[in-house]
């Protein structure tokens, strides 16, 4: 039985439940609602979520853990010289998977028997000619383990599916069962259930955990496996990104300085762009701007934070890169010969900027409007100007603020991507002209991950320790920033 | 404003320093590092909004030409003797003839509409001419034919698409300096259009296919269209709304009025804070390493993408969620308390309903930034000409390998024909016409609902 169908009945099942137990529940009383422990609902609450909460979360495990299991028992079916290499063996998975999919769809179409498709032979049937006839085509011709072992992979799927039914339904049941006998006049049904949400809020809470478990450790195995291909000191201190296309061994020099420069010089240009515009946009609009121009101007900047990046991406790419090249360019108006092409480090760098405009005004705004107004006063009262007021008072109060939205800007402009990668270039180099293309870190995870190379050579795995890297950046920023804040905040009564 | 001039001081006085009547050069110092200072933040505005005018102002002229399409209204007649060879009109029959088997009727038609036009032009060969027609109009004709099969030996009316070449010439993006260079059409095809126009064969409308259609391959951008990319995100946000709203909800309601205070509470909302100043594209990988890699997850499905998805908008529903729950006063929580409600009722009953337009505002605003995110879904490859049919129903809407739109924009912004950048343009004010309505609709909600204690 699929899937949805078991979850299907445990939701019948458990709104029948939820009927069944409130009756019972009333019955015992005699009817009368005010002789009962709780109110009546909660009795038929109780009785639903003994139905599908346990069920449900069976199914959940049942789905994610079977595959892996029914993996690891076919795989052990595999030559011992396949099975060594881990990249060969997911290979050979994948075709076992492919082919027993394949028979099962075939099945499902009706173009073969449920026991033609369990007696194949490898030398009697055309096994790839069949399957293409139905829509599934196969990389190469079956050969005699793998129909075997895609055999073996069916057959235990098809257990495991039964076994699944069964289990799912019958937990479904058993816990519906023990909730329903225990409904009666007494029972206490509200304290119950609510102990039985209170555990589904903390466990929606751990949701949080879990992702950043899966974040490092998804990121950790890799990185490893990476530098158990490659060593680590040639990654961290490789002057040259030169991947190999073939994907396979050999030949790649993956040095990790270049992408590092390209992704700080990047930044930096767009700090240099965002910071400077950001903080005197954010003192202009919280010191000096009529009531008006502020409820107009605020929400129209804060417009650029709600764009997509991958609009700042093609803005970068066909707009501003082409505009660049045709001031800086070699028939540039400007007569320089600076850049060669559209994209470059400038391009990326100065859009980058713009995005990132209403991330350091928005921050800066509250920090600057946060500084009490007695401190102004006191200024005025001294005779400061406004501007020797913003600049003398103001600025140092809220400097600590500042400087963490400005290091939240640094975080996120290393972290980001499409601009780069529509907008930097892709060739990673050491240069110091800001007209020259660039790539970055995040760039070089999407060519590398998103590119022909096999899953399990360097190639792809180098992205994995990129991501790691860029991780442990980015955090490392958060963290300084919030740091920064709390440390050195002025507290005002 | 304190700089009066000395205009109005007797002459004959020297005036002392420091007077309030006569500006001393350092007050003029002050007053104009003061006015500089003002100017230093007129002028950052006005660049940033400088900044905004110019990107809308590229989405805008380089996006709408997308919307139209130019077709050519051509007269093709559909000989017996070509398409149905046996004459029985048998659909096997008629599916034999390819769609190549199509084009001498079109060439031979267009050599007729040509002539007839009066257009005097040294491409005589009618195989010529063809292409001035995408390449797609076989296939158009094949399906006419093949959905009426009655139509054949008679001569029917087409509105074919023009190949992308004439259509970037009616729209101004194409001329017959840059066609020198070009193989697919030449400068004298230009002259041939320009009579058709006249003739009005040639006409441009608006571009529906472009808002229904799937992706065409490279060599097609005339035919490519956002439309099944549209339900790639739509599945999308369907299962980033059915997860995060519920789970965010849930976290938040038992951090912000449930968790004791202690370590364990702490080190939850240390990972939410985290989690939400993490770069996308890390979560791109998290998606491609636990869902494709460890759960075996179909690679490109909408499914996966969502989870990634929904993984990365949950910090900010619950930051948003947890703020409008603080915003609902202590007093309404006393008084169900009061009269004997538990804590769960009165937090069910009484506090999420009056947080729920914040709740609802702070999902939209997540589900928009999730709809224009892009990075994770490369990495969970829904990139690349995948979006070319609708999926046939709900489960394979889930499931089958489809696109997204930012995503699909990223494919179109990468290929190397000109015609497909306009189409990624048009593409971005579709997405931003998505985006522009969550955020109406959040702003309606909050101005609608929001309540002031």
């Amino acid at each position: 039985m699929p899937a949805s169908w078991i979850f299907l009945i445990v939701v019948v099942l458990a709104a029948a439940g939820y009927v069944l137990a409130r009756g019972r529940a009333m019955a015992s009383a005699g009817g009368d609602q005010r002789r009962l422990h709780s109110l009546p609902s909660y009795y038929g609450t109780n009785a639903a979520m003994a139905a599908a909460v346990p069920a449900l979360g069976l199914l959940a495990i049942w789905l994610i853990a079977q595959p892996m299991v029914s993996d690891l028992y076919v795989s052990s079916g595999l030559p011992e010289a396949i099975q060594a290499d881990a990249g060969e063996r997911s290979l050979a998975m994948a075709d076992v998977r492919r082919v027993a999919d394949g028979l099962d769809y075939a099945v499902s179409q009706g173009a073969m028997t449920r026991e033609e498709a369990a007696n194949l032979s490898v030398s009697a049937n055309d096994i790839r000619e069949r399957l293409g006839a139905v829509g599934i085509a196969l990389g190469s011709d079956v050969d005699e383990t793998t129909l075997e072992l895609a055999q073996q992979y069916r057959n235990l799927t098809n257990t495991g599916n039964t076994i699944r039914t069964v289990l799912v339904l019958l937990v479904a049941l058993a816990s519906f069962g023990a909730a329903y006998m225990m409904t009666a006049k007494d029972f206490r049904a509200r304290n119950t259930v609510e102990r039985a949400v209170l555990i589904l809020l903390i466990a929606a809470a751990c949701v949080a955990i879990l992702t950043t478990i899966g974040i490092v450790f998804s990121l950790i195995f890799n990185t490893l496996d990476f530098f158990s291909r490659y060593p680590a000191a040639e990654f961290f201190l490789g002057t040259t990104w030169q991947p190999s296309f073939s994907g396979r061994g050999g030949g790649s020099e993956l040095g990790f300085l270049p992408l590092i420069w390209g992704t700080l010089y990047i930044s930096i240009i767009a700090l240099a762009v965002a910071v400077p515009l950001g903080l005197f946009s954010a003192i202009y609009l919280s010191e000096y701007a009529s009531k008006p121009v502020r409820s107009v101007v605020k929400p129209l900047l804060e417009v650029l934070a709600g764009i997509p990046t991958i609009v700042y991406g093609l803005f970068a790419l066909l707009t501003v890169g082409p505009l660049l090249l045709s001031a800086f360019g070699n028939d540039g108006v400007l007569q320089l010969g600076w850049m060669s092409g559209g994209t470059a480090a400038m391009t990326a760098g100065l859009v980058m900027g713009i995005m990132l405009i209403p991330f350091v005004s928005s921050l800066s705004d509250d920090i600057i409007n946060s500084v009490p107004q007695a401190m102004r006063d006191g200024s005025y009262g001294l005779g400061a100007t406004q501007s020797e007021t913003i600049r003398q008072v103001i600025l140092p109060a809220a400097l600590p603020g500042i400087v963490g939205a400005i290091l939240l800007a640094a975080s996120r402009a290393i972290g980001e991507t499409m601009i780069v990668v529509l907008g930097a270039g892709a060739a990673a180099s050491l240069s110091l002209n800001p007209f020259e293309a660039m790539t970055t870190v995040t760039a070089k995870i999407v060519s590398q991950l998103t590119g022909d190379g096999e899953f399990n050579s360097p190639e792809t795995l180098v992205a994995f320790a990129l991501g790691m890297t860029l991780f442990v950046i980015t955090l490392a920023l958060n963290v300084l920033a919030l740091w920064i804040v709390r440390r050195y905040r002025e507290q005002y009564e | 404003m304190t700089d009066a001039t000395s205009a109005s001081a007797p002459a004959s006085q020297p005036p002392r320093i420091g007077s309030i009547l006569h500006e001393s050069d350092r007050t003029k110092r002050r007053n104009a590092a003061e006015r500089r200072f003002r100017l230093y933040g007129v002028i950052a505005i006005s660049i940033g909004m400088l900044f905004l005018a110019a990107l809308l102002f590229a989405i805008v002229r380089n996006g709408i030409p997308a919307f139209t399409q130019t077709y050519m209204t051509v007269q093709i007649e559909l000989p017996a003797d070509v398409l149905d060879e046996n004459g029985n009109r048998d659909p096997e029959d008629l599916r034999k003839v390819s769609t190549f088997g199509y084009n001498p009727l079109i060439a031979a038609a267009l050599e007729r509409t040509v002539s007839e036009a009066g257009i005097e032009t040294e491409i005589t060969d009618g195989s010529d001419l063809r292409d001035m027609l995408s390449s797609a109009a076989g296939a158009q004709l094949r399906d006419t034919v093949l959905a009426d099969p009655d139509v054949i030996g008679t001569t029917q009316e087409f509105r074919l698409l023009a190949s992308s070449r004439v259509d970037g010439y009616m729209k101004g993006r194409v001329d017959r300096e840059s066609l020198a260079r070009d193989p697919n059409l030449s400068p004298e095809h230009l002259d041939v259009v320009d009579g058709l126009v006249d003739a009005g064969a040639i006409n441009r409308s608006f571009n529906w296919p472009f808002i229904t259609g799937s992706d065409a391959s490279e060599s097609r951008p005339e035919q490519a269209g956002m439309g099944v990319a549209i339900l790639g995100s739509f599945f999308m946000m369907l299962v980033v709304l059915v997860l995060s709203l519920p789970i965010g909800v849930a976290a938040s309601i038992y951090l912000e009025e449930f968790a004791p205070q202690n370590k364990f509470t702490d080190f939850i909302e240390v990972n939410i804070s985290n989690l939400a100043a993490v770069p996308s594209i890390v979560f791109g990988i998290l998606g491609l390493a636990v869902f494709i890699q460890f759960a075996h997850l179909p690679q490109s499905a909408p499914l996966v993408g969502g989870l990634t998805l929904t993984l990365m908008t949950l910090p900010t529903i619950v930051i948003s969620t947890r703020a409008s729950l603080k915003a609902v006063p202590p007093s309404i929580r006393d008084a169900a308390l009061g009269v004997g409600a538990s804590k769960m009722q009165s937090v069910f009953h009484h506090v999420l309903p009056l947080a729920m337009p914040g709740i609802l505002t702070g999902t939209i605003i997540g589900l928009a930034q999730a709809l224009g995110e892009t990075a994770p879904l490369l990495l969970i490859g829904m990139v690349g000409y995948i979006a070319t049919n609708y999926p046939d129903g709900v489960a394979s809407g889930f499931l089958d390998p489809n696109s997204a739109m930012p995503a699909q924009i990223f494919e179109w912004a990468k290929r190397a024909d000109p015609a497909y950048y306009e189409r990624a343009w048009g593409g971005i004010i579709i997405l931003l016409v998505f985006l522009l309505t969550m955020n109406l609709i959040a702003i309606l909600l909050r101005r609608r609902f929001e309540r002031r204690w």
